[in-house]
């Protein structure tokens, strides 16, 4: 508030030239009035506003409503047309799949179904509807919203990116494609309004988990045929005033790059459960300003805290820094069709010359697990294998029996990755382990982002950079990106056998505990062939106001808002303000 | 005048038509496209894409099909942003845009005005060079260096002015504004301390001198009313090049104006934001243009009475 102080006499600045009668009536208001306008508009402008009052943490405290740092500015709310993270926040917030995440275990647990069954060894599931689950507008969701919606986020014309989460309903994908007319043919079908029977393609032990994403989260189909047609990517029915939901929160307020603001639905089924009043999310893309946000209590809450901000925090008794794995995996991509790397020892020897512990220890400031597989560990109970460890002696063996005794011969290669400061730090310290233990030269190169997009998918690279963030807690997600020709897969890594393991065996195993010892059988295959380097597992990283409890750290870094409150009596740290 | 005004305007036409056919075919040159993700995307899902934004279509008929919806008025839907049209986008960036070129404006004209008459008054003195050196630098210091310099000073290490936002917390909109009206403020010094020195030296200055009349009431009175003329015919293209400009200056300080949306746009490849911010913006720019000459015209009778067909 100093500097309003500082300023305002600016206002009160005037000028002397009053006594002059020779000149002319425009003139003099020229010269008096001008000026004295400029200085006055510029003083109230800069200090609209200026007064100050109670912080955002403080009067959300008393009211009951939470402020949260959201990332970048939303796509927008449309579960089947937008992807990201912060549409994610936001989507969930607003909606409710048939089942939840619970926010510790991360195990399914009920929302608009009150249970499923499952029969035919897997395949078939019945969800039982909660009679409870009402739409915003006062309606009962219902089945048939389910197969209305499921019909829209599969439809060839809604260009949907996350159809496939769909694709282990039978015939889903031929109708996404186009293969295939009728919807009837899917196998989703309403037997009441209560009784949802989903039948799979093959068993599949995590679709119930896919139930929490937003692709397969159920519209109100009347509201978006006010606006449109069910394919309709650009109608305004997502907009306060018009969107309908059957989440905990509704919307109340959009202002585009400002902030988006929700209110507690009082027809939400579990409505007793909630205790927070409203949400107000804020575009926060510059992590810097996002910290000061929080230091000056106007966010309870921040998407991340700034690399260098972080050993501070840490010191800190009370810290609201809060650190947790996250289910992501950052990773070099390497090419296996392109000479030197299209030698497994080549690509064994790169990956054993990584000091991890070190790279996360001095780039990354503790923020990162050191990882020597894809899956990061304890996705739901399963822990991937370890088949190498920091070994430059044995890195130099490999390197030698693959033609290039200490480097010699090396024909060189080249790391690139999208402009970034931090992928370029870690694409330096790499470039200087394999120097260093190798002797072999690297260079590295960064690229605007699409066009490193293209590079990848064209694989136009020796060696890339890359990361992967699991959409659902199962290995599978980070296992199937290896099939043979998988869209993501971009190495040119091909082997039947972990086919066979990823798409026909693990589906199939009768328990988790078998299903596992075949994710790990397929995941030792993986690393021995090394087409990826796998370097740390991502960490999820707030800020979190002490007055904010029920928030609980895990690995999706899923938040469920339903189970936040505030404690008035918590306030900041000393030594932060 | 009217002519003059009108002749101006059938002027700007091939210029922004040029400008939109370069743009448009220029941003489908650039590698990548709209719909490229880390996660790969579907073919199947990719065509229903295209065909909702009529990528499917030869690149001429996206082209004609695109200059139809422009000349009524319409600038498409954005890519990055489904469900919102780019004139809406434009729409909801251009007052904070135009409030914070305002502002940096006015900064601009009090600081710079102030320093070039002053250094004006004693040319090739001490009082000229000091603050011409300082416009020099200011001129010299890009937005992106000085914007994070006065952070830093004023906002971390003195704490008293807040770092980002527009409109939230008080007093953070005086950071963006002037780092935003630095460069302009020197811009603006040099050319009335230039404007100044030739008016100062014409006979009139001198007949108010005789007259008795103490120096500072000759300065305000009757110098500079001719000599920021060149500041005048500035504002136009300065206001314009404000409202482009202010990326750099929006990034840093996180506000919700055009510059932002305009420079991801280029990231995103939104391909209808790109030409609807590029479309928008150049027809300002020719337009702040067009009333600066008309203002510069008003304000010297000489070049009004040449434009109104009045002969040499």
């Amino acid at each position: 508030m100093r500097p309003c102080r500082a300023t305002d006499r600016a206002g009160t600045h005037t000028n002397k030239l009053r006594k002059t009668g020779m000149d002319s009536v425009i003139d003099r208001q020229h010269s008096r009035f001008l000026p004295r306008t400029l200085i006055l508009l510029l003083a109230l402008g800069l200090l609209s506003g200026c007064g100050g009052g109670e912080s955002n943490v403080v009067s959300g405290n008393r009211d009951g409503i939470l402020h949260y740092g959201n990332g970048a500015e939303p796509q927008g709310l449309d579960p089947h047309v937008v992807t990201g993270v912060p549409e994610n926040h936001l989507i969930r917030a607003l909606f409710e799949g048939l089942a939840v995440k619970n926010p510790i275990t991360l195990e399914p647990e009920p929302g608009v179904a009150e249970r499923w069954e499952f029969s035919d060894e897997g395949r078939i599931i019945t969800f039982y509807l909660n009679p409870d689950a009402k739409w915003s507008n006062g309606e009962q969701v219902t089945a048939s919203d389910y197969v209305w919606s499921w019909n829209r986020a599969l439809h060839p014309e809604t260009g949907n990116l996350y159809s496939y989460m769909l694709y282990p309903v039978a015939n889903a994908e031929a109708y996404s494609k186009g293969e295939i007319a009728d919807f009837g043919e899917v196998g989703v079908k309403a037997l009441d309004d209560t009784t949802l029977e989903v039948t799979l393609n093959t068993p599949t032990p995590y679709f119930i988990q896919l139930m929490d994403h937003y692709s397969t989260f159920a519209v109100h189909p009347e509201t978006l045929l006010q606006f449109g047609k069910m394919t309709d990517r650009f109608t305004p029915w997502t907009r306060v005033g018009n969107i309908v939901s059957n989440g905990a929160f509704v919307l109340t307020d959009w202002a585009l790059n400002r902030h988006i603001k929700m209110a507690k639905s009082d027809l939400y089924w579990d409505r007793d459960k909630v205790n927070l009043n409203g949400v107000v999310f804020y575009p926060t893309e510059n992590v810097v300003s996002e910290e000061r946000m929080f230091r000056v209590e106007q966010l309870h809450y921040t998407q991340v805290a700034p690399l260098d901000k972080i050993p501070v925090y840490r010191e800190l008794a009370d810290t609201p820094y809060v650190q947790a794995p996250y289910l992501g995996t950052y990773y070099y991509l390497v090419n296996t069709d392109r000479p030197p790397v299209d030698n497994v020892k080549v690509r064994q020897a790169l990956s054993m010359a990584v000091d991890r512990d070190k790279l996360v220890r001095s780039v990354l400031q503790h923020t990162a697990v050191p990882a020597y597989s894809i899956t990061p560990p304890d996705t739901l109970g399963y822990y991937p294998p370890q088949i190498f460890s920091y070994d430059p002696d044995k890195a130099r063996a490999l390197l030698a029996e693959a033609g290039y005794p200490n480097g010699e011969g090396w024909p060189g290669l080249e790391i690139i990755y999208n402009t970034q400061e931090a992928h370029r730090k870690i694409a330096v310290a790499i470039q200087q382990m394999w120097k260093s233990e190798l002797n072999v030269d690297i260079t590295i190169a960064n690229q605007e982002w699409k066009v490193y997009l293209n590079s990848v998918s064209q694989r136009d690279f020796q060696v890339a950079r890359r990361g992967w963030i699991g959409d659902y807690v199962d290995a599978n997600n980070f296992l199937d990106l290896f099939i043979t020709d998988g869209g993501n897969n971009n190495t040119g890594y091909s082997n039947p056998v972990y086919d066979d393991l990823i798409l026909q065996k693990a589906p199939r195993a009768p328990t988790r505990e078998e299903r596992y010892a075949l994710f790990t059988q397929a995941e030792t295959m993986l690393m021995e062939q090394m087409p990826i380097i796998p370097i740390y597992t991502y960490t999820s990283k707030h800020l979190v106001h002490p007055s904010v409890e029920g928030i609980y750290p895990n690995l999706m870094d899923s938040l469920n808002l339903k189970y936040v409150t505030l404690n008035p009596d918590r306030s900041l740290p000393e030594g932060l303000r | 005048m009217l002519r003059f005004i009108l002749s101006r305007l059938l002027q700007a036409i091939p210029v922004i038509f040029i400008v939109i056919t370069a743009t448009f075919f220029l941003v489908r040159a650039a590698p990548g496209g709209p719909f490229d993700a880390e996660k790969v995307v579907l073919p199947e899902v990719k065509r229903a894409l295209e065909a909702q934004y009529r990528l499917d279509l030869p690149l001429h008929e996206q082209y004609f099909a695109y200059l139809g919806d422009l000349a009524q008025g319409e600038l498409g839907p954005s890519f990055k942003y489904p469900g919102r049209s780019v004139n809406e986008i434009l729409f909801s960036g251009l007052p904070v845009t135009a409030e914070l070129g305002l502002y940096a404006l006015l900064i601009a004209l009090l600081i710079g005005v102030t320093a070039g008459v002053f250094a004006s008054l004693k040319p090739n003195t001490r009082q000229d060079y000091i603050p011409m050196s300082l416009a020099m630098i200011g001129i010299c210091m890009p937005s992106f260096l000085l914007g994070p310099l006065l952070v830093l000073v004023f906002g971390i290490y003195l704490e008293w002015l807040p770092i980002s936002g527009w409109g939230a917390i008080p007093g953070d909109k005086v950071l963006p504004s002037i780092t935003l009206g630095a460069a302009y403020a020197a811009y603006v010094a040099r050319l009335s301390r230039a404007g100044m020195l030739e008016i100062l030296s014409q006979d009139y200055i001198r007949t108010a001198r005789a007259k008795g009349l103490p120096e500072w009431l000759v300065v305000v009175k009757h110098a500079l009313r001719g000599g920021l003329i060149p500041v005048v015919a500035f504002l136009g293209p300065a206001f314009a090049g404000l409202l482009a400009g202010s990326f750099v200056v929006e990034t840093i300080f996180q506000i919700p104006g055009l510059g932002r949306f305009y420079v991801q746009a280029a990231f995103n490849r939104d391909y209808t934001m790109i030409l609807g911010t590029t479309v928008f913006l150049s027809s300002l720019i020719v337009l702040f243009n067009l009333v600066s000459d008309v203002a510069a015209a008003w304000l010297n009778p000489r070049l009004r009475s040449q434009i109104s067909g009045g002969g040499k």
